[in-house]
């Protein structure tokens, strides 16, 4: 086991090289004056050439590559063109906020997601299947801007249940620790925090829990539906267990691998793509960073944000695949 | 002195609603087996073994499977007036079964310790460890070597054989006082089958269960069963004991399938196979169901579905060959 986590950590090398050579490529990959298309047409020549000097795109591109990779090992991702802060800071800040929104979206979705699945696989054809698979079906059909709106609307507009953005409400002090908001306030035993941030993270986290939450349903479901007419569900059934245990262990456990591939793909979407989401709640994550860099063509910060989702990524990937030898003995590493 | 059977199926119907139709793939299956007795059912593929089989277990899926008629008493006590719940602490305590193929019929997911524990644990209250301990028995008992730490192993660990046995142990995880055994050998090679079977034959001696064997394999009969019914499209058509039936089978169904066995004694050019396939059981023809397939049918077997005659003491056979006026056919 622990062979393999190592084998697959160094495999993990060459991938994260090839992230790195696209994350860096993307400057170069702009037609035209990198310096040119990040500070517009109105820049002189000066001020161009002083980007040029900064970013020290003078140099060959190997030499820049070369230095990109050294200073994103040393922990330095660069700064950003526009606002001169450490992308490194930032992300402090935002990583958190994104992985506490991902998390949260993923654990609804897979909790609600996997109990769907099974009871419309168990009750096939039932009025719960239909009702819960068209559900599914407009689970991922609605697009997420138009449903985080209508959440607004509902949850925050009429019935004033839920604030509408942001992570805290203004005014409610917490001592950030880690920067998850729900784990330090309850670090700190701060539960008025505690409660805020929590109201806070429901709606976006349901609107970005959505569309996982229907494809792991659906998958759920399927994947059930083989696994409950195999010989060994008929021989829990003769064995005289009972029917909980038969559906929830015998066969979900069975039934899960293929759930837990696309938990984690959808986990790792979820890090990198909650840019729909995060902008519609006013959410300080990763994915509104991201998407203002990319609009301010401020590069520096695209690249080592992609750098350090993708590397995200990789790592969810691998923790996936660890947990499959658990779910199934016959899984060989070798 | 006469042993009361220890579990009796009386006129039993399964039927199948399905879309295209109702599928009849039990209609009218009565028997009895006594205690220590091993009771034999032989037929093609599809011809409701199976599911008279786990209509006896009430593991029939409703829908679109329903018992639509017939009685099952275990002991005396009605099965089918039981709940679900009280069905379920029947099985795999008091009746139980075993499977096909082995390769299948045991989880690949958990140990074969989980497994029979939990078994056990359903049905006893013991603790974690006597559970484990007496698995260890039933391990030993079916001819597993060091079955301590063979208990850590998962299926996939064990032969075909090997897992048939642990398939084995795990029915016997509470000595049940009826095994169903639903073709426990057809998956198996078959050196492997001869130690199942003589497996089965020490255990049941041991332990004094009666064993229903269901097999399309007359050698299997042969080996193992006291008395046999010979099931043909979900109606048994020939019932007697083992030695009455290969020495003067009556049905022609039954000389068919014992025709078709390969004899070293008299070498044949051909083995007869019996033509044709077995019927449509969602439009079984009016008559004898096999009639369409035999050699020797009359024309009043297309239209009248024949009753079962007693021939000799305990064996019956469903054949208008012998209602009286056919007596001279014989």
């Amino acid at each position: 086991m622990l062979n393999y986590i190592i084998r697959r950590l160094v495999m993990i090398i060459p991938v994260l090289l090839g992230v790195s050579i696209i994350a860096f490529s993307l400057l170069h990959m702009i037609p035209g004056d990198p310096a040119r298309s990040m500070l517009g047409n109105k820049a002189n020549e000066a001020q161009l050439e002083q980007l040029r000097e900064e970013l020290r795109l003078n140099d060959p591109y190997l030499v820049q590559y070369g230095r990109f990779v050294t200073s994103t090992l040393q922990g330095d991702l660069g700064k950003s063109v526009k606002s001169n802060n450490p992308v490194g800071e930032e992300l402090k800040n935002r990583l958190p906020a994104t992985m506490e929104l991902s998390l949260f979206a993923i654990f609804i979705a897979t909790v609600v997601g996997v109990l769907a699945g099974v009871i419309a696989a168990v009750k096939q054809y039932s009025w719960f299947d239909n009702l819960s698979m068209t559900g599914a079906l407009f689970g991922v059909s609605i697009p997420i801007f138009w449903l985080g709106l209508m959440m607004i609307m509902l949850f925050s507009v009429t019935l004033q249940w839920l604030p509408p953005s942001g992570r805290l409400s203004t005014g409610v002090e917490l001592d950030t620790i880690t920067n998850f908001y729900i784990l330090d306030s309850i670090l700190t035993l701060n539960w008025t925090a505690f409660k805020d941030s929590v109201t806070h993270l429901l709606m976006p986290g349901i609107a970005l829990g959505t569309i996982p939450m229907a494809i792991i349903a659906r998958m759920t479901r399927s994947s059930m539906l083989e696994v409950l007419n195999q010989d060994y569900i008929r021989t829990a059934n003769a064995k005289g267990l009972a029917s909980y245990l038969v559906v929830f262990q015998h066969a979900l456990k069975n039934a899960f691998l293929p759930v837990l591939t696309v938990i984690g793909l959808q986990f790792g979407f979820l890090l990198g793509g909650a840019v729909l989401t995060e902008t519609i709640f006013s959410w300080p994550g990763v994915g509104r960073y991201v998407l203002q860099a990319i609009l301010g063509r401020d590069y520096p910060v695209v690249q080592s944000t992609i750098l350090v989702v993708a590397v995200m990524f990789v790592f969810i990937n691998l923790l996936t695949d660890i947990l499959y030898k658990y779910i199934d003995p016959r899984i060989r590493f070798d | 002195m006469e042993q009361e059977p220890i579990l009796e199926v009386d006129n039993l119907h399964t039927h199948f609603f399905t879309k295209s139709g109702v599928v009849k793939a039990v209609d009218g299956v009565s028997f009895s087996v006594k205690p220590g007795e091993t009771l034999g059912i032989v037929g093609e593929s599809g011809s409701g073994k199976s599911i008279t089989a786990m209509s006896i277990m009430r593991l029939i899926k409703d829908p679109p499977g329903k018992i639509v008629e017939g009685g099952l008493t275990f002991k005396g006590e009605d099965l089918l007036a039981k709940s679900e719940k009280e069905m379920r602490s029947i099985r795999g305590d008091r009746i139980s079964m075993i499977f096909q193929d082995p390769m299948t019929s045991l989880n690949p997911v958990f140990t074969v310790e989980k497994q029979m524990v939990e078994t056990i644990r359903a049905h006893r209250n013991v603790s974690k460890k006597q559970a484990i301990d007496r698995a260890v028995e039933l391990l030993e008992l079916v001819g597993i070597p060091s079955p301590r730490s063979r208990l850590k192993s998962y299926p996939h660990e064990f032969s075909g054989g090997m897992r048939q046995r642990v398939m084995i142990a795990l029915a016997l995880s509470c000595d049940p006082e009826v095994l169903i055994a639903d073709e426990p050998t057809t998956a198996l090679d078959v050196t492997i089958q001869a130690q199942i079977l003589e497996l089965l034959g020490r255990l049941q001696k041991e332990l004094g269960m009666a064993i229903v064997m269901i097999t399309h394999d007359l050698g299997v009969v042969a080996e193992v069963c006291d008395r046999v019914m010979v099931m043909y499209a979900g109606k048994p058509v020939e019932f007697a004991e083992v030695t009455e039936l290969f020495d003067h089978p009556k049905h022609p169904y039954t000389w068919g399938l014992i025709g078709s066995i390969p004899n070293m004694e008299n070498r044949q050019e051909r083995l007869e196979a019996i033509k044709g396939l077995p019927p449509d059981l969602r439009a079984l023809p009016e008559g004898c169901s096999f009639a369409p397939r035999c050699k020797h049918a009359m024309d009043k077997c297309q239209s009248k579905d024949p009753d079962f005659k007693e021939e000799s003491a305990g064996h019956q056979v469903r054949c208008l060959l012998y209602e009286e006026e056919e007596v001279a056919v014989k």
